[in-house]
């Protein structure tokens, strides 16, 4: 299958003054449809990483091609544009809205893409809602629901607008052990159903198994990448 | 655009306490400006009513002052026909004269003005001004002012002889001859005069001199043809325009020259240039007041929305990490602003005009007027309700901009 994300030659560099590089020469090709894990120690440059591939930050130098768009290039307008209709977020905080609903931040990626409050993909955001287990706490502000609902919210959120590619940043990194397998089954479950590109990062091994690819990031490089 | 309205409505509507703080600050603010106005507006409508409201705007006047003005009907049909401009369009004939009293040998000097009561009326407001009896209504009856006839003890119905001191010299002469051909002068200095009237013009030099008879009776008294007045007095739509409008009749090279030879135009702002300074200053620091207030209500809200940018930031960081745009992302905060601002003038609309309501209502005169007349100014008020929109929204441009800077990673990574 095609590559999704591509990254070639890819560094980041944080600071002016006193440089610190976080990413060197990262070369990087994802495939359609796959299921890959990234892991490494805090501090590696796994989450720049993610980071990068999610257009939420820039390279320093090198390009990223997600989609077939060269996103090193585009403008904030058209990464903004990028990120809305082929990328699914889910962070380790599920940094949802608290001043809506459950249900509204689901909406929410649906409403920022049509530019209004409509109502054409309720149906669809009841189902996903329905299938993360949800269907009881729809209508709760984002505040009033525990770590587990607020993380599937954030999950039954990063695809609603049915992406491309869904990137995670430790999404289980605050639940407990028994919610963290939940919602690795809930997430393995997605991507058979659907066609979607997860790229998921953990520093947890077991967890990390449960993916077709491994790839290990020491010190900002590539140190290990493993497929099953 | 609808999406920015949406989020930026649930942000204010979930912050309740903050949003009713800051539409209370605009607010109070509005009303201020609202009170301030009114009040200054009330003051100068009710001086300048008090100093022009019962007088002349634009007076055509002979150039030489001791002549008559000839003519004065085509003047005046000229004028009304050429000038939409003019409400009221009066001629008056004013002659000083004496006032013989009781005991004959006392006089007071007065002031009989010729007056065409029923065109008068719209200047002059003789209905409101007449204190006792009724308007002259045949020939030789005369009103008299309140002082005069207090400190003379005139009263209704008196009759009075009234000296004309323009005919002493043909007295005179007519005495002369008569005393040559032996026989006795029919020549009298005196005309009588029958006071139907007393009014109070509410100005002490004008109720304590004049005397008001009819125009035709005046123009007997002085041997006057029907023609000949000694001013006409105009009152125009709008008072303040009445140098501009003078000057336009002066140099309306339109008129006959025949018509308007040796005239001039006189006008009440050029007679007035201490109240007209004294207006303007008043207006200049109503002005002052309030561009203080909306200022500091700019100010206000500025601050605030700043502080709500960066309590917001988390949010923002989410919805630009979501793929909302930085555009929208600012519209968000400027419809913060648009929203405040209509509520904050919707309520310093109220509030501004419950404090005219009790200023007019409890700062009163001892008569229980109200110690300055307020004047209700719709436009003005709808202004002020439109300032206080125009103001929160220009407040909410700085941090409408500081948002798009807003970096998603900084806000990812910092939580």
């Amino acid at each position: 299958m095609a590559d999704i994300i591509t990254l070639r030659g890819v560094d980041k560099i944080y600071g002016t003054q006193i440089k610190t590089q976080v990413l060197h020469q990262v070369d990087l090709a994802i495939e359609a449809n796959s299921f890959t894990s990234i892991i490494g120690a805090s501090g590696s440059g796994k989450s720049t990483l993610l980071n990068i591939i999610g257009t939420l930050d820039r390279p320093t130098h090198g390009e990223v091609t997600i989609a077939n768009q060269r996103a090193d290039t585009l403008n904030m307008a058209q990464l903004a544009k990028l990120r809305n209709q082929t990328i699914g977020f889910i962070f380790q905080f599920h940094y949802l809205l608290p001043e809506f609903t459950a249900f509204e931040n689901v909406m929410m990626p649906h409403f920022i893409k049509s530019g209004k409050f409509d109502r054409k993909l309720e149906k669809r955001a009841h189902e996903l809602m329905d299938l993360v287990g949800l269907t009881k706490v729809k209508g709760n502000l984002a505040g009033n629901m525990s770590g587990g609902q607020q993380q599937r919210t954030a999950i039954a959120r990063a695809l609603i607008n049915t992406p491309d590619i869904i990137l995670a940043d430790e999404p289980t990194g605050n639940l407990d052990s028994d919610t963290t397998e939940v919602i690795y089954d809930l997430l393995r479950d997605i991507h058979r159903t659907t066609s979607t590109t997860f790229v998921i990062i953990t520093h947890d091994r077991r967890i990390a198994e449960k993916a077709d690819r491994i790839i290990e990031v020491k010190d900002g490089r590539i140190f290990s990448d493993f497929s099953r | 655009m609808k999406l920015a309205f949406r989020i930026a409505l649930r942000f204010l509507t979930t912050n309740k306490g903050q949003t009713i703080l800051i539409a209370l600050g605009i607010a109070v603010g509005i009303s201020v400006q609202i009170f301030i106005g009114s009040l200054i507006q009330g003051l100068q409508i009710s001086l300048v009513d008090a100093t022009i409201g019962r007088s002349s705007h634009i007076t055509v006047l002979p150039s030489d002052k001791n002549a008559s003005l000839e003519g004065y009907q085509d003047k005046l049909a000229l004028l009304i026909k050429t000038y939409p401009e003019i409400t009221a369009a009066t001629p008056t004939l004013t002659k000083g004269a004496f006032l013989a009293l009781d005991d004959s040998d006392n006089t007071e000097q007065v002031l009989i003005r010729g007056i065409e009561f029923s065109s008068a009326q719209q200047i002059y407001q003789f209905d409101d001004a007449l204190v006792d009896g009724k308007l002259p209504s045949s020939l030789a009856e005369v009103v008299v002012g309140i002082d005069l006839a207090n400190s003379n003890g005139l009263a209704i119905g008196d009759s009075l002889e009234l000296v004309i001191p323009e005919r002493v010299k043909a007295v005179q002469e007519a005495a002369q001859e008569a005393t040559l051909k032996g026989t006795k002068s029919e020549v009298d200095t005196t005309e009588t005069i029958k006071i139907v009237g007393i009014m109070d013009f509410k100005v002490a030099a004008i109720n304590s001199s004049w005397i008001l008879g009819s125009l035709q009776d005046v123009q007997a008294f002085f041997s006057l043809d029907d023609s000949q007045v000694s001013a006409i007095e105009m009152q125009i739509s709008s008072p303040f325009d009445a140098d501009m409008l003078a000057d336009s009749m002066l140099q309306n090279k339109d008129f006959d020259k025949a018509t308007f030879e040796n005239v001039k135009f006189d006008n009440w702002k050029a007679q007035n240039g201490q109240l007209l300074s004294g207006l303007s200053g008043q207006s200049t620091s109503s002005y002052i007041i309030q561009v203080f207030v909306v200022i500091s209500v700019v100010l206000a809200i500025a601050s605030v929305l700043a502080i709500s940018v960066l309590q917001k930031s988390r949010q923002l960081g989410i919805l630009k990490a979501m793929g909302i745009s930085d555009p929208v992302a600012s519209l968000v905060f400027l419809w913060q602003g648009v929203m405040l601002g209509i509520l904050g003038g919707f309520f310093g609309i109220l509030l501004g005009l419950g404090l005219l309501w009790s200023f007019t209502n409890f700062a009163l005169k001892p008569d229980g007027t109200p110690v300055v007349p307020i004047y209700i100014n719709v436009q003005f008020i709808l202004l002020s309700g439109g300032i206080a929109v125009l103001s929160a929204t220009l407040a909410s441009v700085m941090p409408a901009l500081k948002s798009r800077k807003l970096s998603v990673i900084e806000v990812i990574k910092n939580g």
